[in-house]
């Protein structure tokens, strides 16, 4: 069984975020650029299926949209154990298009299911996922915890708000994945370094979508007024209910 | 023309979440001079959904058959779509939590309308539609505009606030068309949890740190989040090391919340956890490290040992609510 | 030139640096104070590769090169440079000189195992009498005929109680002066073998070091690495690629140390301002900035020559004389940026203060980089 892992790239996490371009452009100059990370969580629990012998999993593929600039994350990808990676060369400009560019590339394709973190540490739309299963007319099974097997059939484990549901899905479906699906995310070893390089990695046109939304401009958040240091847990309970009146 | 909200149905009771979304509606609604209507799925009863006219809706369609109680993302999507022909919905309001995450990204596809999730404020503008959204986890924000004759909205939990706005609210049943069977998906077990309240739904988080030395001693902090009806959370190095459950760590890769009141014990506030929380009203630190950069964030800030604060707090606590009865 | 890491080399680079803050950090204080060696840690390094990073991957190594060792070494040594010691000690004295001059049924018996990390190596050259002194070795290896007996004491052994395999310095003919001295696979199982007790170390307590009395220990003749008398040439051609490690392993003790004295002056307020900005903070850390920057040039230079296939002896004393001397300046300061705080264990640079002394000390002490590097200058080859 294959299972495909839709991943994207973000800033590293502790990269300070500055602007261009009247802030209208993020400036890329100097971040770096890391997996976005609940994607990564989804690489390697998916990696782990497929080493564990008593899962159908014998199959990962990495999917991503972006310019060449992110083969550099496809291939740590492959280094942490995807069997295959593909790239749709576009610097994508919504979600929408990035699910419509993925849509177009999985439509069809024969597999288990499809991974999507949550979301991703740049634009936090947390959509991706929702429109790729609407665009393929598959079922979309949202905070996914865990996924075990019922001999091949994936059983499905999703957070829901009074506790936890485990589902079973007719045909492929698009997994929504939070922490959780993975503890940590996978160190690659030596060899998958190594062999990163001779894995398939292959590019692909992307098609031709407008965008359904346009980022006009960013701006820094509104910085803090500055802390209050309290002395006495009796001021704690005072400042909060009769100064800040939220208790 | 009208702007429809997605009213969330927990096991047959509202959030305190709808309303507010509810209140952010009808302020949409008084600029552009439109009626808030509601789209409620599953069994719950009309007492509790009046509530909702107190806040300025004055439509509420509910989709209540029991066949509908399972959430299918792929079936709402659709039952909302109908509601949204049925009423001519401009705008699509939906929470911003995980059943928002899930069902409104489909609707997008399915309406071709803009998706402008993490909202932080009204909009700015309606001609062209243009609100400011949270990006880069809170380092940023962005300004978006959406072009598409409808437009689909995630406002944050707590952006906005309570408002008030009495309305004499009239509830419909609504019977959407679903041609194909539920049965796509199939429920095989569930499990209820404990704890009722969800991370996402508090108003108030209690979350401890490294710096609680142990799981046996996040007790301490189960207690104070009891007392304040508050659910408790963690940051990452506790939920790596199993200390709490990993759906409890907060912060740029775990969850991202924004309640009332944020407290922040034994957590030093690493700028990754603090992209969690950035949008709480108010964060409370405790720290024994006067130097802690989680000072550095919050409104209230206390130096000391947690062990010693925070069951005096407790105790505070409960005789402040216990007089405010 | 050019000083871009390809992906490979950053790629390792992070996967150090993710383990060692992810894991490394979470324990080290209390396995530096208990001196507790790091067993499970190194079995979780083993499988990621690192214990044999550079040997060829036909036996069973992670194929990389110098450059990305150095990486490696820098990043773990960050956080906890006892399992740097364990990890240099075993790739770049043990893997490297089985690999080099052992014979294929060696590699395959001996360099295997330790290349997956399966076991750890260690390398017997110190003698309580003869240090750096590599030519007035004390331990004999008598020639039996078809074994050598050995008698002597080594110490000083990293890794002397944990390691399965012992690479051993030893005088076989006495006469003959260093032309008499071979070196020995033992197996460190074998009857005779003594492991004295922990040494109580100032530094790096986490690794394990030992003092090794061999008795009557017979070692089969197949087991000798290269021609009878290699021995010196053995051990003097392996330290030269082990002054790479530890150079790297000093490199990152001191990086370690400036990271934290720079979040510490950036967070740390006196006078109403962060440290940083008062200019006694400011300039020392400048200092740390620009000496680490010389000494991680002087570890790539190594690095870079020994991946060229080109003579690396002269270039890996200078970063090894250089790196240890400069961590311990650049600790020292940390230690002096955090005042108070950095004479308590919880701000972690009391203890890079601590490993730094012994970059100083092992694997030839800085004074002896300078004869080789010297003795370089007086023959006309610096």
């Amino acid at each position: 069984m294959k299972v495909l892992v839709c991943m994207s790239y973000i800033p590293d996490t502790t990269t300070k975020i500055r602007f261009r371009e009247d802030n209208t452009q993020l400036d890329d100059t100097t971040i770096q650029w890391v997996i976005n990370p609940w994607d990564e969580l989804a690489l390697t629990r998916a990696v782990e299926l497929k080493e564990d012998a008593g899962t159908p999993v014998d199959e990962v593929e990495i999917v991503m949209v972006g310019g060449v600039r992110c083969e550099p994350i496809l291939r740590k990808g492959l280094a942490i154990g995807a069997d295959k990676a593909t790239r749709i060369d576009v610097e994508p400009l919504d979600a929408f298009q990035t699910a419509t560019q993925l849509a177009a590339y999985l439509q069809g394709k024969d597999c288990g299911f499809i991974v999507c973190g949550i979301e991703s540490g740049d634009y936090n739309e947390a959509a991706v996922g929702g429109m790729l299963a609407e665009l393929l007319d598959y079922a979309s099974v949202s905070s996914v915890s865990s996924v075990q097997f019922d001999g091949v059939t994936p059983i499905y484990q999703r957070d829901v708000a009074n506790g936890k549901e485990q589902v079973k899905v007719d045909g492929p479906a698009v997994l929504i994945v939070q922490k959780g699906f993975a503890r940590v995310p996978k160190i690659p070893n030596m060899r998958g370094i190594m062999t990163a390089r001779s894995k398939p990695l292959d590019v692909i046109p992307a098609i031709e979508v407008d965008p359904l939304v346009e980022f006009v401009m960013y701006t820094a958040p509104p910085s803090k007024g500055g802390v209050k240091m309290l002395n006495t847990p009796e001021e704690l309970v005072r400042s909060l209910s009769d100064e800040a009146k939220l208790i | 023309m009208s702007i429809l909200v997605y009213i969330r149905n927990v096991g047959g009771q509202l959030k305190k979440q709808s309303l507010e979304l509810t209140a952010y509606a009808k302020a949409m609604a008084d600029t552009l001079n439109l009626e808030v209507t509601g789209l409620v799925i599953g069994t719950i009863a009309d007492d509790e959904l009046k509530k909702l006219g107190n806040y300025g809706m004055s439509r509420l369609l509910k989709a209540d058959d029991e066949k509908y109680n399972q959430r299918v993302n792929r079936v709402y999507t659709r039952i909302v779509e109908q509601a949204v022909n049925e009423v001519d919905a401009k705008y699509i309001l939906f929470p911003d939590n995980a059943q928002g995450k899930a069902i409104a990204p489909r609707l997008s596809v399915r309406l071709k309308a803009g998706f402008i999730p993490q909202v932080l404020d009204l909009p700015s503008s309606y001609e062209p539609f243009t609100v400011k959204k949270r990006a880069f986890t809170g380092k940023a924000i962005a300004t978006v505009t959406a072009h598409t004759e409808r437009v689909i909205l995630t406002p944050m939990l707590n952006s906005f606030g309570l408002r008030e706005n009495a309305r004499d609210l009239e509830i419909q049943s609504f019977e959407p068309h679903i041609e194909e069977p539920n049965s796509r998906l199939e429920l095989v077990g569930k499990q209820l949890s404990e704890e009722g309240l969800q991370l996402a739904d508090a108003d108030i988080v209690v979350s401890g740190g490294r710096g609680m030395r142990s799981s046996e001693n996040f007790a301490l902090l189960e207690e104070l989040a009891a007392t304040l009806g508050a659910a408790t959370a963690c940051s990452r190095p506790v939920a790596d090391d199993g200390w709490r459950p990993a759906d409890e760590h907060v912060g740029q890769t775990g969850k991202i919340i924004a309640p009332n009141i944020y407290f922040a014990i034994g957590i030093s506030g690493a700028i990754q956890h603090v992209a969690g929380v950035s949008g709480a009203k108010c964060i409370v630190g405790i720290n024994s490290d006067p130097e802690a950069p989680i000072f550095e964030v919050a409104d209230y800030g206390m130096v000391g040992d947690a062990f010693q604060i925070i069951p005096e707090l407790n105790a505070l606590f409960k005789k402040h609510i216990h007089e405010n009865k | 030139m050019n000083f871009q890491l390809t992906e490979e080399q950053i790629m390792i680079q992070q996967a150090a640096r993710d383990y060692a803050q992810r894991e490394l950090i979470q324990d080290v204080i209390e396995r530096d104070e208990k001196a507790i060696y790091p067993t499970e840690h190194i079995r979780n390094l083993a499988e990621l590769g690192f214990l044999g990073m550079l040997v060829d991957p036909r036996y069973d190594g992670g194929g990389m090169d110098t450059v990305s060792y150095v990486l490696a070494m820098e990043e773990l040594s960050k956080v906890d440079s006892s399992v740097g010691v364990i990890i240099s000690v075993n790739n770049s004295l043990v893997c490297f000189g089985l690999e080099k001059y052992g014979t294929e049924e060696q590699k395959e018996k001996f360099l295997k195992p330790l290349a997956r990390g399966e076991v750890t190596g260690a390398f017997l050259l110190s003698e309580p009498g003869a240090g750096s002194d590599a030519t007035s070795q004390q331990t004999k290896a008598i020639d039996m005929g078809d074994h050598y007996l050995v008698n002597g004491v080594k110490n000083w052994i990293t890794n002397g109680h944990t390691a399965s395999v012992y690479l051993l310095i030893a005088q076989t003919d006495p006469a003959k002066g260093h032309h008499g001295i071979n070196a020995l696979i033992v197996d460190r199982h074998a009857d005779g073998i003594t492991v004295g007790p922990h040494e109580n170390k100032m530094g790096m307590r986490s690794s394990d070091t030992h003092s090794v009395q061999f008795t009557d220990v017979k070692v089969p003749k197949e087991n000798r690495i290269g021609e009878d008398g290699f021995g010196f040439k053995f051990a003097m051609k392996t330290l030269e690629g082990g002054r790479i490690g530890i150079a790297s392993q000093a490199l990152g003790i001191a990086s370690g140390a400036y990271e934290l004295a720079c979040k510490y002056a950036m967070e740390r307020k006196t006078f109403g301002k962060p440290i940083i900005r008062h200019q006694a903070i400011a300039f020392k850390l400048a200092d740390m900035a620009t000496e680490i920057e010389a000494a991680r040039f002087l570890c790539m230079k190594a690095a870079w020559l020994k991946d060229q296939g080109q003579p690396y002896g002269i270039a890996s004393a200078m970063a090894k004389q250089y790196a240890a001397d400069m961590a311990m300046r650049v600790t020292t300061e940390a230690v002096q940026i955090h005042g108070g705080y950095g004479y308590v264990k919880e701000y972690h640079v009391e203890r890079l203060m601590r490993d730094a002394k012994l970059t100083q000390i092992y694997e030839g002490t800085s004074e002896i980089q300078k004869i080789v590097v010297s003795r370089a200058i007086e023959s006309g080859d610096v």
